[in-house]
């Protein structure tokens, strides 16, 4: 499974299918074990990313890690935050 | 592929000779509706405003629409003591050279004498109009208009960078390319300046940004829906940068505003947020109101893609839809112009599909139907706005000129 790179800077891919943990993975040539069940659409990373680090997709920052991630994991809300304003989940904004 | 295009009295070129019948008060709108729906003719729309107060805005723009290059004539229908100026329009469409009656159903005899008169009216505007002469168009006379709508966590990584690649070959090729919806570009604006040809138009290009942002939180509207997140988008500026890739990777060349048209070829963004403190409501309340302020900028045809599938076409202007989402496509296949969506499956590239879009864009600038066409999708809404008019670091082209 070769998850999409939008952009050559970026350090996260995205997927065009879901993938289970412990399948396997090919990031630039390399393969690796999934260690995450991540759904099509989602992001993981392109390879280890630290507390701080910019995630870069589509070749521009999208927000910044909030938890280090190896190479494969999902990165999404539990792991990064927005730079601009805080991203809302269907519980936060009171809708049913 | 060359494009026939209609030479109007004004110099410039249609892709479709349209009589439009334009309703200027929701009281007249039964009786326009009833005119074009007897008329039983694929190019024969309706067009209208509802209210019954004046605005700035909406005059622009149904003069904008009413003088457009696919607008072969004009059949007003005006109740009568509603406040919309019905002798400007008339002028404005009159001063282009086109066609323009006027009906008053408080003068013409009520609702029935009206339709009687309106439909041989509309017949008369349509003879004047079939005389329009064809002539060549090259690609540099087109403008094109992109918009989203309906979108998922698929739309940013396929129909939306399709687009872009086919405004890039459009824009090389000097069309005038237009993409839009400043709420939606929020965390883009920084890198959307750095694409500007003058560091004032980046300026611009960040403070329409900011407005939008300022606007919309007023509004108490968030652009990013919970939807977004289980679709894999984490933030603003992720979901903003899907949206973003509609507009390629060309320079902008400049800011255009509802009604405005595009100077030159190139990449320009409509700002399509109302200027001053909120008034009115949403910006746009549905997607059709920001493809009549496209068609209002003189865009020929809109590029639209979705992810969610939407159904809709437009009135005057021929709306192709691009696919993003390959479940949708399997949904709806009958909605859809392109299926870019196959580049999820690995059955396509985003050159692919974006090759296929330029090529769809000519052929449908000579005639070929679009699916919403086809369907008889003729949607149109314009609602109450307040612009200023844009800066002089807005359209450096101009200045320059």
């Amino acid at each position: 499974m070769k998850p999409i790179l939008l952009h050559p800077d970026d350090n996260v891919l995205v997927l065009a299918e879901p993938i289970l943990a412990g399948q396997a993975i090919e990031i630039d040539d390399a393969e690796l074990v999934a260690p995450d069940a991540v759904a099509v659409g989602h992001k993981i990373a392109r390879r280890a990313l630290a507390i701080g680090d910019k995630v870069l997709k589509y070749g521009a920052p999208i927000g910044s890690m909030t938890a280090a991630a190896v190479a494969g994991e999902h990165v999404h809300m539990h792991n990064m935050k927005s730079d601009y304003i805080a991203s809302h989940t269907r519980l936060a904004t009171g809708e049913s | 592929m060359s494009i026939q295009g209609y030479l109007r009295a004004d110099g410039r070129k249609g892709i479709r000779n349209v009589v439009a019948v334009a309703y200027l008060v929701e009281c007249a709108h039964h009786v326009a509706r009833t005119i074009v729906t007897r008329s039983d003719d694929p190019d024969v729309h309706l067009i209208g405003f509802p209210g019954c107060y004046p605005n700035a805005y909406a005059l622009k723009v149904m003069q904008a629409i009413g003088t457009h290059p696919n607008i072969g004539g004009v059949l007003l229908i005006s109740l009568g003591c509603e406040s919309f100026n019905r002798e400007a329009l008339r002028a404005a469409i009159a001063a282009s050279g086109r066609p323009v009656e006027t009906l008053v159903i408080q003068e013409s005899g009520g609702t029935a004498e009206t339709i009687r008169k309106g439909v041989e009216a509309v017949a008369r505007l349509k003879a004047v109009a079939d005389q329009t002469a064809r002539v060549p168009m090259d690609v540099f006379e087109l403008v094109i208009g992109t918009i989203c709508g309906g979108s998922d966590g698929t739309s940013g990584i396929t129909a939306n960078p399709a687009v872009g690649r086919a405004f890039d070959r459009l824009g090389a090729a000097g069309a005038a390319c237009v993409f839009e919806e400043t709420g939606e570009l929020v965390g883009c604006e920084k890198i959307m300046a750095d694409r500007a040809i003058t560091p004032e138009l980046g300026a611009e290009l960040e403070a329409s940004v900011r407005k939008a942002e300022a606007y919309y939180t007023v509004m108490g509207y968030g652009s990013f829906a919970p939807g977004n997140a289980e679709g894999g988008l984490t933030t603003q500026e992720e979901k903003s940068m899907g949206a973003y890739s509609k507009s390629g990777s060309a320079p902008i060349v400049g800011i255009l505003k509802p009604g405005d048209p595009p100077p030159s070829g190139g990449l320009y963004l409509l700002d399509v947020v109302p200027d001053g403190e909120v008034r009115f409501g949403f910006p746009n309340i549905s997607d059709n109101a920001e493809i009549v302020e496209l068609i209002a900028c003189g865009a020929h045809l809109t590029l639209f893609t979705t992810g969610r599938g939407s159904v809709v076409g437009s009135a005057v202007s021929p709306v192709i839809k691009v696919c993003a989402n390959p479940e949708t496509y399997r949904k709806l296949p009958g909605d859809m112009d392109v299926d870019a969506g196959r580049i999820m499956e690995g059955r396509g590239t985003l050159d692919e599909v974006g090759d296929e879009i330029f090529d769809l864009v000519l052929a449908v600038a000579d005639g070929q139907r679009t699916v919403s066409e086809a369907l008889g999708h003729q949607e149109f809404i314009l609602t109450y706005k307040a612009f200023d008019p844009i800066g002089p670091a807005c359209l450096p082209l101009r200045r320059a000129s």
